[in-house]
């Protein structure tokens, strides 16, 4: 198993660790229910550096990134990143990522550990054949590379202590704090540049910081310092998964896969349909039209049950019920005390309000579908 | 440190066992709720269920797992704690008290001597 940088301090923060994707990583350090409410009331602290980072400079980088990837990168400023997927021809999702602009012919690419090897490999065939690929430069950074997340209501109390100064590179601004959601900058720290960019993957405020391995420990150390006052934890894994299932966040491997397409996943909003030619183009604009063979619908137990989890079928309810799919994800709601979770339905059973059963251990019981996201912010 | 109660008896798979003239209560260690962290879920059996030393006659369930519970006696299930049910952090509040799971009568007592004496389970979890 590989181990990021952070994992003497998981080790001294006694994190329990287990393997995720040939990671050895903390999937708690106390409690996933405590680690998953001191993000939603307070802030949280996730290692994510098995996270995959590619970079992309150069002219012809923005022709080849949108002929590869969903969205249109030409959306984005210069310090501006956006959710996107990529595609193989028959629409099926290779990968869900984020991407930033990080100046004008420079990308950032932040990738899931998991499809780390697939998706270089991918790219670099891809590269291979695109006539513009002299120039294009790309770079796999993801062994130099490590990255934080800090997530939670009150990390902007102590976040920009921890990087003082203002940005120098990316977005421009005064401070962290200052950033947009979706906005990423550089700034500098000690003799390190680091990407800051307003991101995450718990449904709260939050950055993610990705910088050089070697000062990675340092800047966990002082955010941890910086946010303990505030009710920063650190948090695992396990947290990052109830904390992205109650807000219906894919997880690459549950809801999405090479079989699945974005349209089938719901997030036909990230697909770019419009922009020109991109892989699986074709494919995705005949499911738009048409309608997908499958839809990824939400729901919540409404007894009290064993959590739900993945591969639980689904069953239609009254004369006739049959299983109409499965669970993707599962389990139970730190926030909202019930079991929750997300499946693949046929389309003309995908409305919200239908009730479903789940099978938990050879019995139904009941849940109903519910509108995504499943856990809402009280206002 | 996990609490051990010296007046109990153990199961290696983590249950206890309070003996009550020919009743025997059962739930599980604060070892193992430790282990588990916040249980979420907990399915009792029957009651007037038959049980085997050895079955697997309940599940408790974290966020993360599902774990079955087994009789660490035979006999037949004569109560089960309906509290624990409404509210699964009692395994962890109050493991060997509000947090226990059945009773079971007694088909053959003789079971409890083959139990791990507190002295033998403190051992088996590595005297921490």
């Amino acid at each position: 198993m590989k181990r990021t940088p952070l994992y003497a301090a998981h080790q001294r923060l006694g994190g329990k660790l287990i393997e995720f994707g040939g990671w050895e990583m903390p999937v708690q350090y106390t409690s996933i229910t405590d680690e998953h409410l001191a993000v939603r009331n307070a802030a949280g602290i996730f290692d994510i550096s098995h996270m995959g980072e590619v970079i992309l400079r150069g002219p012809g980088a923005e022709a080849f990134l949108n002929q590869t990837l969903s969205n249109d990168l030409r959306k984005l400023a210069p310090g501006q990143g956006q959710y996107t997927l990529m595609c193989h021809e028959r629409g099926g999702v290779l990968d869900d990522l984020y991407a930033y602009r990080l100046t004008t012919n420079e990308y950032l690419l932040i990738i899931n550990a998991s499809r780390i090897e697939a998706d270089v490999a991918w790219l670099e065939a891809q590269l291979a054949a695109f006539a513009g690929r002299n120039e294009v430069k790309f770079l796999n950074a993801s062994d130099a590379t490590g990255a934080v997340a800090v997530q939670g209501p009150r990390v902007v109390e102590f976040i920009d202590a921890c990087f003082p100064g203002a940005s120098t590179g990316g977005n421009l601004v005064a401070r962290v704090t200052d950033l947009k959601k979706n906005q990423v900058a550089r700034f500098s720290r000690a003799e390190d540049t680091l990407w800051v960019s307003r991101t995450g993957y718990t449904g709260e405020d939050g950055f993610e910081i990705v910088a050089p391995s070697q000062s990675l420990e340092a800047i966990w150390n002082q955010l941890l310092a910086a946010g303990q006052p505030h009710g920063l934890k650190p948090a695992g894994l396990g947290a990052r998964d109830t904390l992205r299932t109650e807000v219906c966040y894919p997880l690459y491997g549950h809801e999405l896969d090479e079989n699945t397409t974005p349209i089938e996943a719901g997030v036909g909003f990230f697909v770019a349909l419009d922009k020109g030619e991109f892989i699986g183009r074709s494919v995705l604009a005949e499911q738009k039209a048409k309608g997908p063979g499958k839809k990824l619908v939400a729901f919540k137990m409404t007894d009290r049950s064993a959590p739900p989890r993945p591969h639980y079928a689904i069953w239609s309810t009254g004369p006739g019920a049959a299983k109409i799919g499965e669970v993707a994800s599962g389990t139970q709601s730190p926030s909202l005390g019930v079991g929750i979770g997300m499946g693949y339905v046929p389309p003309e059973s995908a409305k919200s309000g239908t009730p479903v059963e789940i099978e938990i251990r050879g019995k139904r019981a009941p849940a109903v579908l519910v509108p995504k996201p499943i856990y809402r912010k009280p206002d | 440190m996990a609490n051990v109660p010296s007046d109990l008896k153990y199961a290696k798979s983590h249950e206890w066992v309070r003996v009550s003239g020919n009743v025997a209560t059962v739930g599980i260690t604060d070892h193992a709720q430790h282990e588990l962290t916040d249980v979420v879920f907990v399915e009792l059996p029957e009651v007037g269920r038959q049980v085997k030393a050895g079955d697997a006659c309940a599940v408790v369930e974290s966020v993360k797992t599902a774990n079955d519970i087994y009789s660490p006696v035979s006999g037949e299930i004569a109560e089960v704690n309906k509290a624990v049910v409404a509210d699964p952090a009692l395994v962890n509040s109050a493991p060997y008290a509000d947090g226990w799971f059945y009773q079971v009568k007694l088909s053959n007592p003789a079971e409890l001597t083959a139990l791990l004496s507190p002295e033998q389970y403190q051992a088996q979890i590595g005297g921490a």
